[in-house]
């Protein structure tokens, strides 16, 4: 590959005042439209990993880079520019629970937009269009005036992806997106994830702390322990080995057997569901 | 070993110490009683006045509304007046301030400068913020209006200010992670999750300052507390039932028009 790639991290060092040392020198590299799960025990510095990429938290040392344009030299204005073109997925959604669904997707603009026309709501008509559009591609149209916490998690994560998507983004965080949500949804999630991310050619980090899940969905995995790159390669190659040096020991054919048994059951259930319409 | 099977259990008293622990309840009893000592009661001075409480309960059940109709219905205009001017300008007001006062959406230095502000109006009560402006602008409502404003400033400004320290962080972070600038931060993650308790707050807010407006106007801020005065000076007590009267009713009636409106914003 000739170009540069999408997104790339070097030495990202990041220590809280606390004195905790969340990433210990982080160095990766995303090309255009792969996607990546990252994975790691709790406390592991994934949630800081992806925050220090868009800033929302600041590194104390290393760098970012968002295709030749380096994000950690940006200040004010810049930043937000920058930020603009990095989509947000989140763990408990984190939609704004009293506006619209049309608003928090509309709220993917706001970097676009002037305070006034954010003020008065009155968004070009192409962002409309496009909110609509997206609405229409994660299935919630009829939804679009319903205040947001009048859905269900899984609707409210499809709100938090239209948001991310009106961005118009070139790179995608996402940050357990599958947390707060039962395991069939959860499939259903990562799977419209995946297919945006093929559609747009969308490069992605997800965050996702069941490794079953992550396999079946991402093509590269990297694990994360105690703030240090443990394992980077393919989905395929992340063994019982690899688990072990990134969660430690635990009996890992057992709990790949059990997520195996479930997702046929789900599959079937589907498929029965399917059957009945 | 295996521990002994235990069948008696006590919540662990809040003063470890047994010691410790009856020196402050017991000294803290002896206090009470000592203070309570010296508060002196003038058991014959409690007689007489009994008989004038009593003439007040009873001028109650006979209200006199017409007598000073006209100065009834003049101040409580004049009360009304100050108490909507007061709470819309302390509304517009203690907003900006109550932001600048939230930690998590501003820095320092204004952090420290509306958190004093709003010390200072909060330090002072109504009544002596109402003698200085009448001493600075004279008698009559444009005192009151602004002693109202002043106290609503502390009130709305800290509260909100507390609300937004509260506020869910996430959708916070998400809105920021879209681009978006510090206003507009401000009114699509701050504001609707603030909005209900402001409009509540302003509306008990409304509620607190017409009963202020009553007591205020006594040391000749404007409004029915100088009428109420007057009559209660001339042991008019019928006048002053009246007033008191409309008071209730018009608290009442704010009382339960604000918890439909609290609902309706929820």
């Amino acid at each position: 590959m000739s170009a540069a790639p999408a997104l790339r991290v070097e030495g990202l060092v990041k220590r809280y005042k606390t004195g905790d040392e969340a990433l210990k020198g982080v160095s990766l590299a995303l090309p255009a439209g792969q996607v990546v799960g990252l994975i790691g025990p709790s406390g592991a510095g994934k949630s800081t990993l992806i925050r220090c990429i868009n800033r929302l938290v600041e590194p104390t040392a290393g760098r970012v880079f968002l295709g030749d344009l380096e994000l950690t030299a940006l200040g004010g204005a810049e930043l937000r520019r920058a930020r603009r073109r990095i989509g947000m997925i989140f763990q408990e959604f984190a939609l704004v629970e009293r506006l619209t669904v049309m608003e928090n997707v509309l709220s993917g603009r706001l970097g676009y937009v002037s305070f006034w026309q954010s003020f008065t709501r009155r968004f070009p008509p192409a962002d409309i269009e496009r909110a609509f559009a997206l609405l229409e591609r994660v299935g919630l149209v009829e939804h679009a005036d319903k205040r947001a916490d009048a859905l269900s998690g899984g609707q409210r994560q499809r709100v938090g992806i239209a948001r991310a998507l009106a961005q118009e983004p070139d790179l995608l965080l996402i940050d357990e997106p599958t947390a707060a949500l039962d395991p069939k949804t959860s499939r259903q999630i990562m799977r419209l994830i995946r297919e945006i991310c093929e559609e747009r050619r969308l490069p992605a980090i997800i965050n996702i702390h069941d490794v079953v899940l992550a396999q079946q969905f991402v093509e590269r995995i990297v694990g994360l322990r105690a703030g240090r790159i443990v394992f980077d390669g393919p989905a395929e190659a992340l063994d019982d080995a690899a688990l072990t040096r990134i969660y430690g020991e635990e009996d890992w054919t057992a709990v790949r057997r059990r997520a195996a048994a479930e997702a046929r059951l789900e599959a079937l259930d589907e498929e029965r569901l399917e059957g009945l319409a | 070993m295996a521990t002994a099977v235990r069948r008696t259990w006590r919540r662990p008293p809040l003063v470890a110490d047994r010691r410790l622990r009856w020196l402050l309840y017991g000294g803290a009893l002896l206090y009470l009683v000592l203070a309570t000592s010296t508060v002196e009661v003038n058991w014959a001075r409690v007689w007489d006045g009994l008989g004038r409480g009593w003439a007040f309960v009873q001028s109650f059940f006979r209200p006199d509304f017409t007598t000073r109709g006209s100065d009834i219905l003049q101040g409580m205009i004049e009360s009304l007046t100050m108490t909507v001017t007061a709470t819309v300008a302390g509304i517009l007001v203690s907003v900006p301030i109550g932001i600048g006062a939230a930690r998590n959406l501003a820095p320092l230095p204004i952090y420290l400068v509306c958190r004093g502000l709003i010390a200072l109006s909060r330090a002072l009560q109504e009544v002596i913020v109402a003698i200085f402006f009448v001493a600075m602008f004279g008698f009559g409502p444009f005192a009151g209006f602004l002693t109202l404003t002043f106290n609503t400033i502390g009130f709305l400004g800290k509260l909100l200010a507390e609300d937004i320290e509260d506020i869910d962080e996430t959708q916070v972070e998400a809105i920021r992670s879209t681009g978006a600038s510090w206003p507009q931060l401000v009114n699509w993650a701050v504001q609707p999750q603030v909005m209900p308790r402001l409009i509540g707050l302003s509306l008990y807010r409304l509620d607190i300052n017409f009963r202020e407006s009553a007591v205020i106007g006594i040391v000749g801020a404007g409004g029915i507390g100088a009428t109420l005065e007057t009559a209660m000076d001339r042991y008019e007590y019928d006048s002053a039932a009246a007033i008191l009267l409309v008071i209730i009713a018009i608290v009442m009636l704010a009382e339960y028009s604000s918890s439909h409106v609290r609902k309706w914003v929820q």
